[in-house]
């Protein structure tokens, strides 16, 4: 119980000359809502991008429940359990909800070498269960992602991820570019993933929307953890004087 | 049934063929008859499936987000190999299936090395158009190799199939290959690949899938199909020419963009390729039997293919402007 399910040690990284990443060391604990902060360019996003197979780290290790990972490909980082939703690039806007929920995934009525039916009507049925247990309500799992509202996206995005009973959600400027109200709506699911006891990692640049729904607060500034502190014991004047 | 018209409004090969039908009445009538008779529509579909089965294979790849210029070259090496092989010696099941090989090679090399250097389809596969092309040149040596007639089993391919003389097997196979080509785009796992491929490269690259062998496949399958469709050609003429296919490549993309396809990619569908290519076919044939003159195609076709394109934003835009029960 007491394992993190995602540990990161001395992680390094460097991009054509730039250290972008200088020795992250970070536990998640399972369960966790952690909230990651950081000015543009402070490492959050090479982060999130090595914890969910982009790419590869130069240096340091990453325990998945206590195991060495080896994350070489969104695949493998799926595969573990660690999915990821972007702020634009998770759906493909031209093609129904049902087909986005299973993009990758397909459930296959039969298949030869990997290659084979789809199973419609079980895509359909899962995508409108799975999108009903995040508490979002769309009219069809044929419509088409690009007419959904963003934060209607996002939820989506989100209920895929539960129906492949990920363990960990990484959260990349969930709330970027979003109203208010659908603001309101995207940090009410990451609410309730920590309900539902899934752990989450919400990266954003806007203090408000991270206080307002994680328990841990870390902040990164020039490629290191500068702050890792519970919510209830820092405050946002602390953090933002930090960045 | 707002909801219908919604729909439909939404499915842009819908407006291709009802144009489609417009003009196979409006040449009907202008020919006076002759646009439907027998003889022909015996010519017509015997140039039909040659045609289509590149413009299928372009949609395809064009879904997946790349082009294929080199489609009208491929068309002329297929056959041409195949018929040096016979001439060699070789046995013609064996020729056919390494000028097949052949095609699928090219298709992997345009692939692969579009995205191993990251560089745009349209220059890649328009070097292989003057290489496959030169090629095809080299290899018939100058002199069109010549295959006596019922030396190879063609009949397979462009016999008859009726007693009326009307459907040739090249119909039958291009119906099947369409079929199965549709229903790989639209059924599979893999055809869900492509358009997400084409749809939105980071997302599908996120989400775990390998766009650049789903790239590479849909170069390989157009290939293909090119190939075996100048093949199919060279067998109905009998005769293996250095330069037949020419021009086919850009009629090949004003097809599925008529049909539907978009050249960003992710959106399209065989039908609409499909349609598009026949669409084509009927204009070039419909107006020479209408006694107009045939200088005026190519005109046609582009103005049709800049109509299309025009047309089907428009159509789409509007669709999907029209308001349905909204789920608030």
């Amino acid at each position: 119980m007491n394992m993190p399910i995602i540990e990161t040690r001395d992680l390094h990284k460097w991009y054509s000359g730039v250290h972008a990443l200088k020795g992250v060391s970070l536990k998640v604990d399972s369960g966790e809502a952690v909230g990651l902060v950081g000015d543009n360019g402070a490492g959050k996003s090479t982060l999130i991008n090595i914890l969910s197979g982009l790419h590869h780290q130069d240096s340091g290790d990453i325990l998945v429940e206590g195991r060495p990972a080896d994350i070489r490909s969104p695949k493998d980082a799926m595969r573990l359990g660690i999915e990821t939703i972007y702020q634009y690039n998770s759906m493909v806007p031209l093609m129904t909800i049902s087909r986005n929920v299973f993009i990758g995934r397909e459930p296959l009525k039969w298949s030869i070498g990997g290659i084979g039916i789809l199973d419609e009507r079980k895509m359909r049925e899962e995508s409108v269960r799975a999108i009903a247990d995040v508490d979002l309500h769309l009219r069809s799992p044929d419509a088409l992602v690009g007419e959904l509202s963003g934060g209607q996206r996002q939820g989506v995005a989100i209920a895929r991820a539960m129906h492949f009973k990920s363990k960990v959600m990484i959260l990349d400027e969930p709330t970027n570019h979003l109203s208010v109200k659908e603001t309101a709506k995207v940090i009410g699911f990451v609410k309730g993933l920590k309900a539902q006891g899934v752990t989450s990692i919400f990266i954003s640049h806007n203090m408000h929307h991270v206080f307002a729904c994680c328990n841990r607060i870390v902040a990164m500034a020039l490629g290191k953890v500068v702050l890792d502190k519970p919510a209830a014991e820092t405050s946002i004047e602390e953090v933002s004087a930090l960045l | 049934m707002r909801r219908l018209v919604k729909l439909a409004m939404q499915k842009p090969e819908l407006a291709s063929a009802m144009l489609l039908l417009v003009l196979v009445v409006l040449f009907q009538i202008r020919s006076e008859g002759v646009f439907l008779s027998v003889n022909n529509v015996r010519g017509f579909l015997g140039l039909l499936p040659e045609t289509a089965l590149v413009a299928v294979g372009v949609t395809l790849l064009m879904i997946s987000g790349e082009f294929d210029l080199s489609v009208g070259s491929v068309f002329a090496l297929m056959p041409m190999t195949m018929a040096v092989l016979v001439v060699a010696g070789w046995p013609f099941w064996a020729a056919v299936a390494v000028g097949l090989l052949l095609c699928a090679f090219i298709g992997f090399l345009n692939g692969w090395l579009t995205i191993r250097f990251d560089i745009p389809s349209f220059i890649t596969t328009l070097g292989m158009l003057f290489m496959a092309r030169s090629l095809t040149v080299v290899i018939s040596g100058g002199f069109p190799p010549r295959i006596k007639p019922g030396e190879v089993p063609s009949w397979i391919f462009v016999g008859f199939v009726d007693d009326g003389g009307l459907i040739r097997a090249s119909v039958l196979w291009f119906i099947a290959i369409a079929i199965l080509i549709s229903l790989l785009l639209s059924r599979t796992n893999f055809g869900n690949w492509v358009r997400a491929t084409g749809g939105f490269l980071p997302a599908a690259a996120a989400m775990g899938i390998p766009t650049g062998k789903v790239k590479i496949a849909c170069f390989m399958i157009c290939s293909v199909l090119a190939g075996f469709a100048g093949m199919i050609q060279s067998l109905r003429l009998n005769s293996f020419l250095p330069s037949i296919g020419e021009g086919m490549e850009l009629q090949a993309v004003a097809a599925a963009v008529i049909g539907g396809t978009s050249l960003a990619g992710g959106v399209g569908s065989i039908i609409g390729g499909l349609i598009g290519a026949i669409l084509i076919r009927v204009i070039d044939n419909g107006m020479v039997m209408s006694q107009i003159d045939s200088n005026w195609f190519k005109f046609a076709i582009g103005a049709l293919t800049i109509f299309a394109v025009v047309g089907n934003a428009w159509l789409r835009r509007r669709g999907r402007a029209m308001k349905v029960e909204t789920d608030r």
